[in-house]
Protein backbone atom coordinates (compact mmCIF):
# COMPACT_ATOMS: atom_id res chain seq x y z
CA UNK A 1 0.00 0.00 0.00
CA UNK A 2 1.26 3.36 -0.72
CA UNK A 3 0.35 6.72 -1.04
CA UNK A 4 0.87 9.83 -2.97
CA UNK A 5 0.08 13.53 -1.84
CA UNK A 6 -0.74 16.17 -4.32
CA UNK A 7 -1.25 19.94 -3.50
CA UNK A 8 -3.55 22.18 -5.10
CA UNK A 9 -5.11 25.97 -4.70
CA UNK A 10 -7.70 25.67 -1.82
CA UNK A 11 -10.81 24.03 -2.65
CA UNK A 12 -14.95 24.20 -2.13
CA UNK A 13 -16.60 22.14 -0.08
CA UNK A 14 -16.43 18.73 1.97
CA UNK A 15 -13.26 16.45 2.54
CA UNK A 16 -14.25 12.78 0.91
CA UNK A 17 -13.14 9.50 -0.12
CA UNK A 18 -13.82 7.71 -2.79
CA UNK A 19 -12.59 5.84 -6.63
CA UNK A 20 -11.27 7.79 -8.96
CA UNK A 21 -13.24 8.32 -13.19
CA UNK A 22 -10.44 9.97 -14.74
CA UNK A 23 -9.33 10.91 -18.38
CA UNK A 24 -7.41 13.59 -19.97
CA UNK A 25 -10.75 15.59 -21.41
CA UNK A 26 -12.43 18.39 -20.85
CA UNK A 27 -15.81 18.74 -18.56
CA UNK A 28 -19.59 20.49 -19.01
CA UNK A 29 -22.69 18.71 -17.39
CA UNK A 30 -25.08 20.07 -20.07
CA UNK A 31 -22.64 19.23 -23.21
CA UNK A 32 -21.04 15.90 -21.75
CA UNK A 33 -23.73 13.68 -19.70
CA UNK A 34 -26.76 11.98 -20.05
CA UNK A 35 -28.11 12.93 -15.89
CA UNK A 36 -30.87 10.70 -16.29
CA UNK A 37 -29.02 7.95 -16.58
CA UNK A 38 -25.82 8.71 -15.39
CA UNK A 39 -23.50 8.33 -18.37
CA UNK A 40 -20.92 10.34 -20.28
CA UNK A 41 -22.86 10.82 -23.47
CA UNK A 42 -20.85 12.72 -25.88
CA UNK A 43 -19.47 10.41 -28.16
CA UNK A 44 -16.45 12.48 -28.70
CA UNK A 45 -15.82 11.91 -24.87
CA UNK A 46 -12.83 10.15 -23.40
CA UNK A 47 -15.39 9.10 -21.16
CA UNK A 48 -17.88 8.05 -23.61
CA UNK A 49 -20.41 5.27 -22.07
CA UNK A 50 -18.81 5.56 -18.73
CA UNK A 51 -21.06 6.26 -15.74
CA UNK A 52 -19.95 8.77 -13.24
CA UNK A 53 -22.37 8.52 -10.60
CA UNK A 54 -20.67 8.40 -7.11
CA UNK A 55 -17.22 8.52 -8.58
CA UNK A 56 -14.54 11.58 -8.06
CA UNK A 57 -13.90 12.94 -11.31
CA UNK A 58 -10.60 13.83 -12.84
CA UNK A 59 -10.75 16.05 -16.04
CA UNK A 60 -8.87 18.69 -17.43
CA UNK A 61 -10.89 21.76 -18.07
CA UNK A 62 -14.19 23.15 -17.00
CA UNK A 63 -15.89 23.90 -20.45
CA UNK A 64 -19.21 25.10 -22.27
CA UNK A 65 -22.53 26.36 -20.97
CA UNK A 66 -23.65 28.00 -17.72
CA UNK A 67 -25.84 24.99 -17.13
CA UNK A 68 -24.19 23.04 -14.91
CA UNK A 69 -24.54 25.74 -11.81
CA UNK A 70 -28.24 24.50 -11.47
CA UNK A 71 -27.22 20.75 -12.36
CA UNK A 72 -24.48 19.80 -9.99
CA UNK A 73 -27.30 20.52 -7.31
CA UNK A 74 -30.20 18.77 -9.01
CA UNK A 75 -27.91 15.57 -10.12
CA UNK A 76 -26.67 15.48 -6.71
CA UNK A 77 -30.47 15.67 -5.20
CA UNK A 78 -31.49 13.28 -7.76
CA UNK A 79 -28.40 11.06 -6.32
CA UNK A 80 -26.82 11.17 -10.33
CA UNK A 81 -23.80 13.39 -9.00
CA UNK A 82 -20.16 12.48 -8.87
CA UNK A 83 -18.75 12.38 -5.35
CA UNK A 84 -16.44 15.69 -6.50
CA UNK A 85 -14.74 16.97 -9.15
CA UNK A 86 -11.08 17.37 -9.37
CA UNK A 87 -9.93 19.36 -12.50
CA UNK A 88 -6.75 21.12 -14.11
CA UNK A 89 -8.64 24.24 -14.76
CA UNK A 90 -12.01 25.46 -13.27
CA UNK A 91 -14.23 27.85 -14.74
CA UNK A 92 -16.90 30.16 -12.63
CA UNK A 93 -19.50 28.21 -13.41
CA UNK A 94 -17.81 25.10 -11.52
CA UNK A 95 -17.27 26.67 -8.13
CA UNK A 96 -20.60 28.38 -8.37
CA UNK A 97 -22.08 24.94 -9.46
CA UNK A 98 -20.13 23.19 -6.79
CA UNK A 99 -20.80 26.23 -3.91
CA UNK A 100 -24.49 25.74 -4.44
CA UNK A 101 -24.54 22.17 -5.13
CA UNK A 102 -22.15 20.99 -1.94
CA UNK A 103 -20.06 19.06 -4.36
CA UNK A 104 -16.49 19.19 -3.73
CA UNK A 105 -14.29 20.84 -6.30
CA UNK A 106 -10.14 21.69 -6.47
CA UNK A 107 -8.42 23.20 -9.22
CA UNK A 108 -4.99 24.01 -10.21
CA UNK A 109 -2.45 21.42 -8.87
CA UNK A 110 0.87 21.21 -8.87
CA UNK A 111 1.39 19.47 -11.89
CA UNK A 112 -1.81 17.83 -14.70
CA UNK A 113 -3.97 16.12 -12.07
CA UNK A 114 -5.10 13.93 -15.08
CA UNK A 115 -1.89 12.01 -15.70
CA UNK A 116 -1.26 11.78 -11.52
CA UNK A 117 -4.66 10.50 -11.18
CA UNK A 118 -5.52 6.97 -12.66
CA UNK A 119 -8.98 5.97 -13.17
CA UNK A 120 -9.87 2.81 -10.16
CA UNK A 121 -7.61 4.51 -7.78
CA UNK A 122 -8.58 5.66 -4.11
CA UNK A 123 -8.66 9.35 -3.35
CA UNK A 124 -9.30 11.72 -0.69
CA UNK A 125 -10.05 15.03 -1.28
CA UNK A 126 -9.56 17.41 1.28
CA UNK A 127 -10.92 20.90 -0.10
CA UNK A 128 -10.19 22.85 3.41
CA UNK A 129 -6.07 22.32 2.99
CA UNK A 130 -5.79 21.68 -1.20
CA UNK A 131 -4.76 18.36 -0.86
CA UNK A 132 -5.52 14.86 -2.30
CA UNK A 133 -3.80 11.59 -1.32
CA UNK A 134 -3.85 9.04 -3.55
CA UNK A 135 -4.06 5.35 -2.07
CA UNK A 136 -2.49 2.20 -4.23
CA UNK A 137 -1.72 -1.29 -3.85
CA UNK B 1 -13.83 35.03 8.92
CA UNK B 2 -13.04 35.55 5.26
CA UNK B 3 -10.66 37.07 3.55
CA UNK B 4 -12.72 39.18 1.35
CA UNK B 5 -12.54 42.80 1.85
CA UNK B 6 -16.43 43.45 2.84
CA UNK B 7 -17.75 46.86 3.06
CA UNK B 8 -20.61 47.64 5.69
CA UNK B 9 -23.88 46.92 3.75
CA UNK B 10 -22.19 43.44 2.33
CA UNK B 11 -21.02 42.36 5.51
CA UNK B 12 -24.61 43.31 7.11
CA UNK B 13 -26.31 41.04 4.54
CA UNK B 14 -23.38 38.22 5.17
CA UNK B 15 -24.56 38.34 9.02
CA UNK B 16 -27.85 37.92 7.96
CA UNK B 17 -29.20 41.43 9.20
CA UNK B 18 -31.52 41.53 5.65
CA UNK B 19 -32.68 38.00 6.02
CA UNK B 20 -31.97 34.56 5.12
CA UNK B 21 -31.93 34.79 1.11
CA UNK B 22 -30.06 37.46 0.84
CA UNK B 23 -26.99 35.97 3.49
CA UNK B 24 -27.63 32.87 1.73
CA UNK B 25 -26.37 34.51 -1.46
CA UNK B 26 -23.57 36.43 0.28
CA UNK B 27 -21.91 33.40 1.28
CA UNK B 28 -21.93 32.12 -2.43
CA UNK B 29 -19.91 35.06 -3.53
CA UNK B 30 -18.05 34.68 -0.53
CA UNK B 31 -17.05 30.93 -1.27
CA UNK B 32 -16.58 31.41 -5.06
CA UNK B 33 -14.75 34.82 -4.27
CA UNK B 34 -12.20 32.83 -1.88
CA UNK B 35 -11.96 30.08 -4.53
CA UNK B 36 -10.95 32.21 -6.73
CA UNK B 37 -8.77 34.76 -4.63
CA UNK B 38 -10.71 38.00 -5.69
CA UNK B 39 -9.62 40.89 -3.32
CA UNK B 40 -13.44 42.24 -2.55
CA UNK B 41 -16.68 42.58 -4.34
CA UNK B 42 -17.68 44.61 -7.12
CA UNK B 43 -21.14 46.41 -7.97
CA UNK B 44 -22.92 45.65 -10.50
CA UNK B 45 -25.84 47.60 -12.64
CA UNK B 46 -27.65 44.65 -14.38
CA UNK B 47 -28.53 40.99 -13.97
CA UNK B 48 -29.04 38.38 -16.98
CA UNK B 49 -30.34 35.03 -15.55
CA UNK B 50 -30.08 31.46 -17.09
CA UNK B 51 -32.58 29.33 -15.36
CA UNK B 52 -34.53 26.84 -17.76
CA UNK B 53 -36.16 23.82 -16.48
CA UNK B 54 -34.02 21.74 -17.76
CA UNK B 55 -31.58 22.97 -16.31
CA UNK B 56 -33.20 23.86 -13.28
CA UNK B 57 -34.93 20.01 -12.42
CA UNK B 58 -37.28 19.79 -9.76
CA UNK B 59 -35.11 19.88 -7.00
CA UNK B 60 -33.86 23.68 -8.17
CA UNK B 61 -37.28 24.49 -9.01
CA UNK B 62 -38.40 23.97 -5.37
CA UNK B 63 -35.37 25.52 -4.07
CA UNK B 64 -37.30 28.72 -6.02
CA UNK B 65 -40.46 27.85 -4.46
CA UNK B 66 -38.70 27.87 -1.07
CA UNK B 67 -37.35 31.46 -1.64
CA UNK B 68 -40.25 32.69 -3.30
CA UNK B 69 -41.95 32.38 0.42
CA UNK B 70 -39.55 34.62 1.91
CA UNK B 71 -41.03 38.21 3.15
CA UNK B 72 -41.27 40.82 0.10
CA UNK B 73 -38.48 42.78 1.87
CA UNK B 74 -36.28 39.75 1.80
CA UNK B 75 -36.76 37.81 -2.02
CA UNK B 76 -36.81 40.87 -3.99
CA UNK B 77 -34.00 41.72 -6.43
CA UNK B 78 -31.54 44.43 -6.04
CA UNK B 79 -30.81 45.36 -9.07
CA UNK B 80 -32.52 45.02 -12.75
CA UNK B 81 -32.81 41.01 -13.40
CA UNK B 82 -33.73 39.45 -16.74
CA UNK B 83 -33.86 35.53 -18.00
CA UNK B 84 -32.46 33.59 -20.36
CA UNK B 85 -34.34 31.50 -22.06
CA UNK B 86 -36.75 29.08 -21.21
CA UNK B 87 -37.32 25.31 -21.99
CA UNK B 88 -40.71 25.82 -23.17
CA UNK B 89 -42.75 28.03 -25.74
CA UNK B 90 -46.31 27.65 -23.96
CA UNK B 91 -47.84 28.38 -27.30
CA UNK B 92 -46.63 26.32 -29.39
CA UNK B 93 -44.94 23.14 -26.77
CA UNK B 94 -47.85 20.69 -28.35
CA UNK B 95 -46.57 21.08 -32.23
CA UNK B 96 -43.31 19.73 -31.07
CA UNK B 97 -44.65 16.68 -28.76
CA UNK B 98 -43.11 18.28 -25.72
CA UNK B 99 -44.21 16.55 -22.42
CA UNK B 100 -46.74 18.61 -20.53
CA UNK B 101 -44.64 17.55 -17.13
CA UNK B 102 -41.69 19.98 -18.79
CA UNK B 103 -43.82 23.06 -19.25
CA UNK B 104 -45.08 22.55 -15.39
CA UNK B 105 -41.88 22.93 -14.33
CA UNK B 106 -41.69 25.87 -16.65
CA UNK B 107 -44.65 27.66 -15.10
CA UNK B 108 -43.27 27.46 -11.39
CA UNK B 109 -40.13 28.86 -12.07
CA UNK B 110 -41.83 31.66 -13.89
CA UNK B 111 -44.21 31.75 -10.36
CA UNK B 112 -41.35 31.82 -8.57
CA UNK B 113 -39.14 34.27 -10.33
CA UNK B 114 -41.93 36.75 -10.47
CA UNK B 115 -42.26 36.95 -6.71
CA UNK B 116 -38.45 37.69 -6.75
CA UNK B 117 -39.20 40.54 -8.73
CA UNK B 118 -37.55 39.12 -11.89
CA UNK B 119 -38.70 40.37 -15.73
CA UNK B 120 -39.09 37.65 -17.99
CA UNK B 121 -37.68 38.49 -20.55
CA UNK B 122 -36.52 34.92 -21.94
CA UNK B 123 -34.05 35.54 -24.26
CA UNK B 124 -30.41 35.01 -24.66
CA UNK B 125 -29.54 38.44 -27.40
CA UNK B 126 -30.37 40.84 -24.93
CA UNK B 127 -27.60 42.58 -26.41
CA UNK B 128 -29.11 42.88 -28.87
CA UNK B 129 -32.57 43.54 -27.82
CA UNK B 130 -33.30 44.71 -24.11
CA UNK B 131 -30.60 47.02 -22.83
CA UNK B 132 -27.00 46.72 -24.36
CA UNK B 133 -24.37 47.32 -21.75
CA UNK B 134 -21.94 49.86 -22.19
CA UNK B 135 -18.22 50.04 -21.72
CA UNK B 136 -16.73 49.24 -18.54
CA UNK B 137 -20.11 49.02 -17.20
CA UNK B 138 -19.80 45.71 -14.02
CA UNK B 139 -22.69 43.26 -15.06
CA UNK B 140 -23.79 39.75 -13.90
CA UNK B 141 -24.18 37.80 -17.13
CA UNK B 142 -25.45 34.28 -17.25
CA UNK B 143 -25.25 32.65 -21.14
CA UNK B 144 -22.09 32.32 -22.53
CA UNK B 145 -22.66 33.57 -25.48
CA UNK B 146 -24.54 37.21 -24.26
CA UNK B 147 -21.04 37.50 -21.35
CA UNK B 148 -18.53 36.80 -24.67
CA UNK B 149 -20.82 39.86 -26.68
CA UNK B 150 -20.77 42.08 -23.44
CA UNK B 151 -17.48 41.56 -22.43
CA UNK B 152 -15.67 41.79 -25.70
CA UNK B 153 -17.95 43.72 -28.85
CA UNK B 154 -19.41 46.16 -25.68
CA UNK B 155 -16.69 46.63 -23.45
CA UNK B 156 -18.55 45.43 -20.28
CA UNK B 157 -17.15 43.16 -17.59
CA UNK B 158 -18.73 40.20 -16.48
CA UNK B 159 -17.88 36.73 -15.55
CA UNK B 160 -20.02 33.89 -16.65
CA UNK B 161 -22.62 33.93 -13.92
CA UNK B 162 -24.35 30.39 -13.83
CA UNK B 163 -28.26 30.53 -12.61
CA UNK B 164 -27.66 30.09 -8.95
CA UNK B 165 -24.67 32.84 -8.57
CA UNK B 166 -26.84 35.21 -11.27
CA UNK B 167 -29.92 35.28 -8.69
CA UNK B 168 -27.08 35.69 -5.83
CA UNK B 169 -25.90 38.82 -7.67
CA UNK B 170 -29.48 40.03 -8.26
CA UNK B 171 -30.15 39.84 -4.32
CA UNK B 172 -26.94 41.23 -3.86
CA UNK B 173 -26.06 43.66 -6.57
CA UNK B 174 -22.10 42.41 -5.76
CA UNK B 175 -20.26 39.73 -7.43
CA UNK B 176 -16.91 38.47 -6.18
CA UNK B 177 -14.00 40.91 -7.55
CA UNK B 178 -11.82 38.50 -9.72
CA UNK B 179 -11.75 37.32 -13.61
CA UNK B 180 -12.71 39.99 -16.20
CA UNK B 181 -13.68 42.62 -13.79
CA UNK B 182 -10.22 43.35 -13.11
CA UNK B 183 -7.84 44.87 -15.98
CA UNK B 184 -5.19 42.50 -15.48
CA UNK B 185 -7.27 39.75 -16.76
CA UNK B 186 -8.63 41.33 -19.93
CA UNK B 187 -5.11 41.34 -21.43
CA UNK B 188 -4.13 39.01 -24.84
CA UNK B 189 -2.56 35.80 -24.49
CA UNK B 190 -3.00 33.78 -27.81
CA UNK B 191 -2.64 35.38 -31.29
CA UNK B 192 -4.43 34.24 -34.48
CA UNK B 193 -4.55 35.29 -37.46
CA UNK B 194 -7.77 34.67 -40.06
CA UNK B 195 -6.51 34.21 -43.33
CA UNK B 196 -9.79 32.99 -44.54
CA UNK B 197 -12.66 35.46 -44.42
CA UNK B 198 -15.79 34.14 -42.91
CA UNK B 199 -18.55 33.99 -45.96
CA UNK B 200 -21.87 33.22 -43.94
CA UNK B 201 -22.96 33.15 -40.25
CA UNK B 202 -22.48 29.30 -40.29
CA UNK B 203 -18.42 30.05 -41.04
CA UNK B 204 -18.25 32.82 -38.56
CA UNK B 205 -19.55 30.20 -36.03
CA UNK B 206 -16.91 27.66 -37.33
CA UNK B 207 -13.96 30.19 -37.17
CA UNK B 208 -15.47 30.49 -33.11
CA UNK B 209 -15.13 27.05 -33.06
CA UNK B 210 -12.01 26.31 -34.36
CA UNK B 211 -10.33 29.24 -31.99
CA UNK B 212 -12.24 27.66 -28.92
CA UNK B 213 -11.07 24.05 -29.42
CA UNK B 214 -7.68 25.88 -29.08
CA UNK B 215 -8.28 27.30 -25.94
CA UNK B 216 -7.18 25.64 -22.32
CA UNK B 217 -8.51 27.89 -19.81
CA UNK B 218 -11.48 30.14 -19.44
CA UNK B 219 -8.78 32.72 -18.26
CA UNK B 220 -6.99 32.86 -21.64
CA UNK B 221 -7.57 35.36 -24.07
CA UNK B 222 -7.37 35.36 -27.35
CA UNK B 223 -6.59 38.18 -29.62
CA UNK B 224 -7.74 37.78 -33.35
CA UNK B 225 -6.38 39.84 -36.49
CA UNK B 226 -6.96 40.05 -39.94
CA UNK B 227 -10.39 40.20 -40.28
CA UNK B 228 -11.57 42.47 -43.19
CA UNK B 229 -14.16 45.36 -42.35
CA UNK B 230 -16.38 45.05 -39.49
CA UNK B 231 -18.61 41.55 -38.99
CA UNK B 232 -22.23 42.68 -38.14
CA UNK B 233 -24.18 42.20 -34.76
CA UNK B 234 -24.76 38.74 -35.93
CA UNK B 235 -22.14 37.67 -37.56
CA UNK B 236 -19.78 38.76 -34.65
CA UNK B 237 -22.91 37.08 -32.12
CA UNK B 238 -22.16 33.80 -33.67
CA UNK B 239 -18.49 33.81 -34.05
CA UNK B 240 -18.42 34.84 -30.01
CA UNK B 241 -21.52 32.02 -29.20
CA UNK B 242 -19.29 29.33 -30.49
CA UNK B 243 -15.93 30.52 -29.43
CA UNK B 244 -17.44 30.49 -25.40
CA UNK B 245 -19.78 27.09 -26.16
CA UNK B 246 -15.82 25.07 -27.68
CA UNK B 247 -13.68 26.96 -25.33
CA UNK B 248 -15.28 28.23 -22.11
CA UNK B 249 -14.32 31.55 -23.30
CA UNK B 250 -15.51 34.74 -21.76
CA UNK B 251 -13.54 37.49 -24.05
CA UNK B 252 -11.56 37.94 -27.03
CA UNK B 253 -9.96 40.73 -28.65
CA UNK B 254 -10.21 41.68 -32.56
CA UNK B 255 -7.65 43.77 -33.50
CA UNK B 256 -9.71 46.76 -35.27
CA UNK B 257 -12.77 45.48 -34.51
CA UNK B 258 -13.33 45.68 -30.82
CA UNK B 259 -13.04 48.50 -28.12
CA UNK B 260 -9.92 47.22 -26.03
CA UNK B 261 -7.74 46.32 -29.25
CA UNK B 262 -7.54 49.41 -31.59
CA UNK B 263 -3.89 47.52 -32.76
CA UNK B 264 -2.01 44.87 -31.73
CA UNK B 265 0.15 46.14 -29.01
CA UNK B 266 -2.98 48.00 -27.19
CA UNK B 267 -3.62 44.36 -26.30
CA UNK B 268 -0.54 42.12 -25.14
CA UNK B 269 2.01 43.34 -22.46
CA UNK B 270 4.91 43.37 -24.20
CA UNK B 271 5.92 41.15 -26.92
CA UNK B 272 2.88 40.37 -29.01
CA UNK B 273 3.43 36.44 -28.96
CA UNK B 274 3.62 33.83 -32.10
CA UNK B 275 0.45 34.15 -34.22
CA UNK B 276 -1.42 30.60 -35.58
CA UNK B 277 -2.70 31.66 -39.17
CA UNK B 278 -6.38 30.24 -40.11
CA UNK B 279 -6.31 28.54 -43.47
CA UNK B 280 -9.18 27.78 -45.51
CA UNK B 281 -8.39 24.18 -44.62
CA UNK B 282 -9.07 25.04 -41.01
CA UNK B 283 -12.95 25.48 -41.72
CA UNK B 284 -12.54 22.63 -44.02
CA UNK B 285 -11.45 20.03 -41.36
CA UNK B 286 -13.93 21.62 -38.97
CA UNK B 287 -17.28 21.41 -40.57
CA UNK B 288 -15.57 17.72 -41.67
CA UNK B 289 -16.26 17.20 -38.30
CA UNK B 290 -19.84 17.88 -38.33
CA UNK B 291 -20.44 16.01 -41.30
CA UNK B 292 -22.63 12.03 -41.58
CA UNK B 293 -22.24 9.85 -44.37
CA UNK B 294 -25.36 9.56 -46.04
CA UNK B 295 -28.26 12.60 -46.77
CA UNK B 296 -30.99 11.06 -44.10
CA UNK B 297 -32.27 14.30 -42.71
CA UNK B 298 -34.91 14.89 -39.72
CA UNK B 299 -34.77 18.53 -38.34
CA UNK B 300 -33.66 22.23 -39.47
CA UNK B 301 -32.83 23.87 -36.59
CA UNK B 302 -32.41 27.98 -36.54
CA UNK B 303 -31.19 29.19 -32.71
CA UNK B 304 -28.27 29.51 -30.60
CA UNK B 305 -28.10 32.27 -30.32
CA UNK B 306 -31.72 33.17 -31.10
CA UNK B 307 -32.25 34.88 -34.18
CA UNK B 308 -32.32 38.76 -34.60
CA UNK B 309 -35.16 40.31 -36.39
CA UNK B 310 -32.85 40.47 -40.24
CA UNK B 311 -31.96 36.74 -39.42
CA UNK B 312 -35.36 35.87 -39.56
CA UNK B 313 -36.16 38.23 -42.37
CA UNK B 314 -33.46 36.48 -43.85
CA UNK B 315 -34.95 32.87 -43.13
CA UNK B 316 -38.44 34.18 -44.29
CA UNK B 317 -37.40 35.70 -47.55
CA UNK B 318 -35.21 31.87 -48.30
CA UNK B 319 -38.40 30.05 -47.48
CA UNK B 320 -40.88 32.47 -48.88
CA UNK B 321 -43.45 30.72 -51.56
CA UNK B 322 -41.25 27.30 -50.80
CA UNK B 323 -42.48 23.91 -48.75
CA UNK B 324 -40.53 22.50 -46.06
CA UNK B 325 -40.59 18.57 -47.00
CA UNK B 326 -42.78 16.53 -45.02
CA UNK B 327 -40.63 14.39 -43.59
CA UNK B 328 -38.43 17.31 -42.05
CA UNK B 329 -39.07 19.59 -39.56
CA UNK B 330 -37.66 23.05 -39.53
CA UNK B 331 -38.20 25.37 -36.50
CA UNK B 332 -36.31 28.64 -35.56
CA UNK B 333 -35.97 30.15 -32.01
CA UNK B 334 -36.20 33.90 -31.42
CA UNK B 335 -37.15 36.36 -28.31
CA UNK B 336 -41.09 36.97 -27.37
CA UNK B 337 -40.03 40.74 -28.51
CA UNK B 338 -38.74 39.70 -31.80
CA UNK B 339 -41.42 37.49 -32.06
CA UNK B 340 -43.98 40.32 -31.93
CA UNK B 341 -41.78 42.28 -34.27
CA UNK B 342 -41.72 39.13 -37.08
CA UNK B 343 -45.49 38.83 -36.64
CA UNK B 344 -46.24 42.32 -37.40
CA UNK B 345 -44.06 42.62 -40.48
CA UNK B 346 -45.27 39.27 -41.71
CA UNK B 347 -42.03 37.26 -41.42
CA UNK B 348 -43.37 35.06 -39.16
CA UNK B 349 -46.28 34.47 -41.79
CA UNK B 350 -43.29 33.78 -44.47
CA UNK B 351 -41.75 31.57 -42.61
CA UNK B 352 -44.42 29.43 -40.91
CA UNK B 353 -46.46 29.64 -44.93
CA UNK B 354 -43.58 27.74 -45.60
CA UNK B 355 -44.26 24.65 -43.23
CA UNK B 356 -41.29 26.31 -40.29
CA UNK B 357 -41.94 26.33 -36.58
CA UNK B 358 -40.93 30.28 -35.34
CA UNK B 359 -40.67 29.62 -31.75
CA UNK B 360 -40.09 32.63 -29.03
CA UNK B 361 -38.75 32.85 -25.61
CA UNK B 362 -37.10 29.53 -26.32
CA UNK B 363 -33.98 27.82 -27.47
CA UNK B 364 -33.78 24.47 -29.29
CA UNK B 365 -30.86 22.92 -26.66
CA UNK B 366 -32.60 24.16 -23.54
CA UNK B 367 -36.30 22.83 -24.37
CA UNK B 368 -35.63 19.42 -23.11
CA UNK B 369 -33.71 18.28 -26.46
CA UNK B 370 -33.24 14.46 -25.95
CA UNK B 371 -36.99 14.02 -25.26
CA UNK B 372 -38.47 15.76 -27.95
CA UNK B 373 -36.09 13.79 -30.46
CA UNK B 374 -37.00 10.94 -29.29
CA UNK B 375 -40.76 12.03 -28.71
CA UNK B 376 -40.69 13.11 -32.93
CA UNK B 377 -37.95 10.67 -33.78
CA UNK B 378 -35.44 13.37 -34.44
CA UNK B 379 -32.00 11.69 -35.02
CA UNK B 380 -30.43 13.85 -37.87
CA UNK B 381 -30.04 17.36 -37.01
CA UNK B 382 -28.77 20.51 -39.45
CA UNK B 383 -27.91 23.40 -38.40
CA UNK B 384 -26.10 27.19 -39.34
CA UNK B 385 -25.00 27.30 -35.49
CA UNK B 386 -21.39 25.95 -34.98
CA UNK B 387 -22.56 25.91 -31.18
CA UNK B 388 -25.82 24.08 -31.57
CA UNK B 389 -24.32 21.37 -33.64
CA UNK B 390 -21.33 21.49 -30.84
CA UNK B 391 -24.06 20.99 -27.81
CA UNK B 392 -26.57 18.88 -29.53
CA UNK B 393 -23.77 15.92 -29.69
CA UNK B 394 -24.12 15.22 -26.11
CA UNK B 395 -27.73 14.82 -27.15
CA UNK B 396 -28.17 11.79 -28.95
CA UNK B 397 -27.96 13.33 -32.13
CA UNK B 398 -26.19 13.43 -35.08
CA UNK B 399 -25.04 17.06 -36.40
CA UNK B 400 -24.79 18.33 -39.82
CA UNK B 401 -23.48 22.48 -40.12
CA UNK B 402 -23.76 24.41 -42.95
CA UNK B 403 -25.42 27.78 -44.38
CA UNK B 404 -28.72 28.83 -43.63
CA UNK B 405 -29.54 28.72 -47.35
CA UNK B 406 -28.51 25.13 -47.61
CA UNK B 407 -30.17 24.44 -44.77
CA UNK B 408 -33.33 25.72 -46.26
CA UNK B 409 -32.60 23.98 -49.44
CA UNK B 410 -32.36 20.74 -47.75
CA UNK B 411 -35.10 21.27 -45.77
CA UNK B 412 -37.57 21.51 -48.46
CA UNK B 413 -35.73 18.60 -50.72
CA UNK B 414 -36.03 16.64 -47.91
CA UNK B 415 -32.32 15.43 -47.53
CA UNK B 416 -29.20 16.93 -46.97
CA UNK B 417 -27.65 18.76 -50.19
CA UNK B 418 -24.00 19.39 -50.14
Amino acid sequence: MSTITLKAHRGIGAEVEGIALAAADNFSARYDLDRINGVFSRPQHALAGQNYVGRILVLNAAKGGVATAWMLREMAARKKAPLALLLNFANPIMAQGAAFGGIPLMDRFEDDVTSLIHSGDRVRVIPERGEVIITRG
Amino acid sequence: MTKLKLNDYEQSLLAGAEGKPRQNAMRQLVSVGEFFDAPDLVEISQVHLMADGEALGVACVEFLEELAKSPKTERTVRVPTITDPRGADFSAYERIKQDKSFVEIERRAIAAFRSLGVLMTDTCINYQTITPPVKGEHLAFGDTGSSIYANSVLGARTNFEGGPSALAAALTGRVPRYGFHLDSHRRGHTRFVVEHQPQDLSDWGALGGIIGRRMKSYFEVPVIEGIAGSPTSDEIKHFGAALASFGSTALFHMVGVTPEAPDLKSVFDGKPPQATTITQDDYRKFFGTFGVGDDKLDVVVFAAPQLSLIELDQLGRLLDGKKVHQGVTLIAATSPEIKNGADRLGITAMIENAGGLLLEGVCFYQMHAREIGEANGWKRLMSNSAKIVNILGGYGYETVLGSMARCVDSAVAGRILK
